[in-house]
């Protein structure tokens, strides 16, 4: 289940100046998530979960600490080299799915190719993959609005690992869907993460983290545990 | 809930001998509820007993097979019927563990929930693999037991978030314990009691 990192936090803390005062959002959080590997953060609001998501997705920099995208160091590229990184190694999920209502789902999963330079054929034969592959194969030319919302979430998850990336942060990906749903979501994101991806879950809900191979918890921007599985989980049935 | 109506369930795919029962009900439960073979017997005498089940001929081995009777499926019927009633549960261990946290001075509450939770979690995560496993096998029953479990440890996580959060508004102490001799009234009463005066 542990490949080679995609995704390291070193040391990494962020510091808000409110009014007179520092908070410090994040602070001194080391963590690895490995090709394969699915981590849950969990923790009170205002824990510092939606910070660490945003450091290392490249959206926020870390005030001090190291944070690496597959070994590339965020802080030492230029906000260009930055944008790219994102671009083409980084994909998010949100709770509110965010695609873009004017374009189809193919066209909303081929939009980041499309971006990166990929002929438009060609961005379009890989969003009719990922598509085929998050469960959604004839629904590629519909809208968004045309869709339920645990559909738009497989539109957002296909257009979240499409290409090259490998590195799937997802911030309350369940939070708008009920509950079997929301289940189907993960049980999505677990197999793409079993394909190879390494994914980051941003949940409150404890039954999804279960999903995770690791659990981490976070308070007041601290990581004060983290919680694993055992062996062989099937002996828990024998009494 | 007895060890009665699970093996009375068993019969209404048709007739069964003891040891048979057995195996099915520790598969069917998914090994969580181990029997004896001897208190497989005794219920499956007073079945017998109580008209719930009869004697059904012999099987090719020479084994005595019992068969459900209408009075059997009847009750089988009520049993499935009849909610689960609150007094049936056991008493929950982690509550009053957690109660007695919160009221024992020197003790650092947060620090329970947050090793229970980490119990809990990693429990609820194991549970889930386990689920996992059963889904591909296509085991309906063992993904609906182990949903079971996952929505239970779901309930006392919840819970724990709850209780730390109660704690950690009030300075780390729920209240002083109360005093020894006087009962604890429900809030209801004293408010029924204050609007009574």
């Amino acid at each position: 289940m542990s490949g080679r990192p995609i995704l390291s936090f070193m040391g990494a803390s962020r510091a808000f100046r409110s009014g007179e005062t520092m908070v410090q959002a994040l602070d001194n959080v080391t963590l690895q998530v490995a090709a394969g590997e699915l981590v849950a953060v969990m923790g009170p609001s205002g824990s510092g979960k939606s910070t660490l998501l945003a450091i290392g997705g490249g959206l926020d920099t870390p005030t001090s600490g190291r944070v690496e995208v597959e070994g590339i160091a965020l802080g030492g590229l230029s906000p260009a080299a930055l944008a790219r990184l994102r671009r083409d190694r980084i994909g998010y999920v949100f709770q509110d799915f965010n695609l873009v209502s004017g374009l189809t789902a193919a066209e909303n999963v081929a939009l980041p190719r499309e971006l990166a330079g990929a002929p438009v054929r060609t961005a379009r034969r890989e969003a009719l993959a990922a598509l085929a592959e998050v469960g959604l194969p004839g629904e590629a030319d519909r809208f968004p609005d045309q869709l339920s919302g645990g559909q738009q979430q497989r539109v957002a998850v296909a257009r979240a690992l499409i290409g090259e990336r490998r590195l799937l942060l997802a911030d309350e990906p369940t939070g708008a869907l009920d509950s079997a749903t929301g289940q189907s979501i993960l049980d999505l994101l677990r197999s793409r993460v079993d394909a190879g991806a390494a994914g980051v879950l941003v949940t409150h809900e404890a039954r999804f983290a279960s999903w995770a191979d690791r659990i981490v918890f976070l308070r007041d921007g601290r990581l004060v545990d983290t919680t694993g599985g055992r062996d062989r989980p099937e002996e828990l049935l024998v009494s | 809930m007895s060890v009665r109506f699970g093996l009375l369930s068993l019969f209404a795919e048709g007739p069964k001998y003891g040891y048979q029962l057995r195996i099915e009900f520790e598969a069917r439960t998914r090994g969580t509820w181990p029997v004896n073979v001897g208190q497989v017997y005794t219920t499956l005498e007073r079945l017998e007993r109580d008209a719930l089940v009869a004697a059904a001929g012999t099987n090719a081995d020479g084994r005595t097979m019992y068969a459900i009777t209408d009075a059997g499926r009847a009750a089988l019927d009520e049993w499935f019927r009849t909610p689960v009633a609150g007094t049936d549960r056991p008493r929950n261990e982690l509550a009053i563990k957690l109660l007695m946290a919160a009221t024992t001075s020197g003790v650092d509450v947060t620090e329970v929930v947050q090793r229970q939770r980490t119990e809990s979690m990693r429990l609820m995560r194991d549970y889930n693999t386990l689920r996992r496993a059963a889904d591909e096998d296509d085991d309906v029953a063992g993904v609906l037991l182990l949903d079971s479990l996952v929505f239970a440890l779901e309930g006392e996580v919840r819970w724990l978030d709850h209780v730390e959060a109660v704690v950690l508004r009030r300075g780390g102490r729920l209240t002083t314990p109360p005093r020894a001799g006087r009962a604890v009234r429900p809030a209801a009463q004293r408010a029924a009691e204050r609007s009574a005066q």
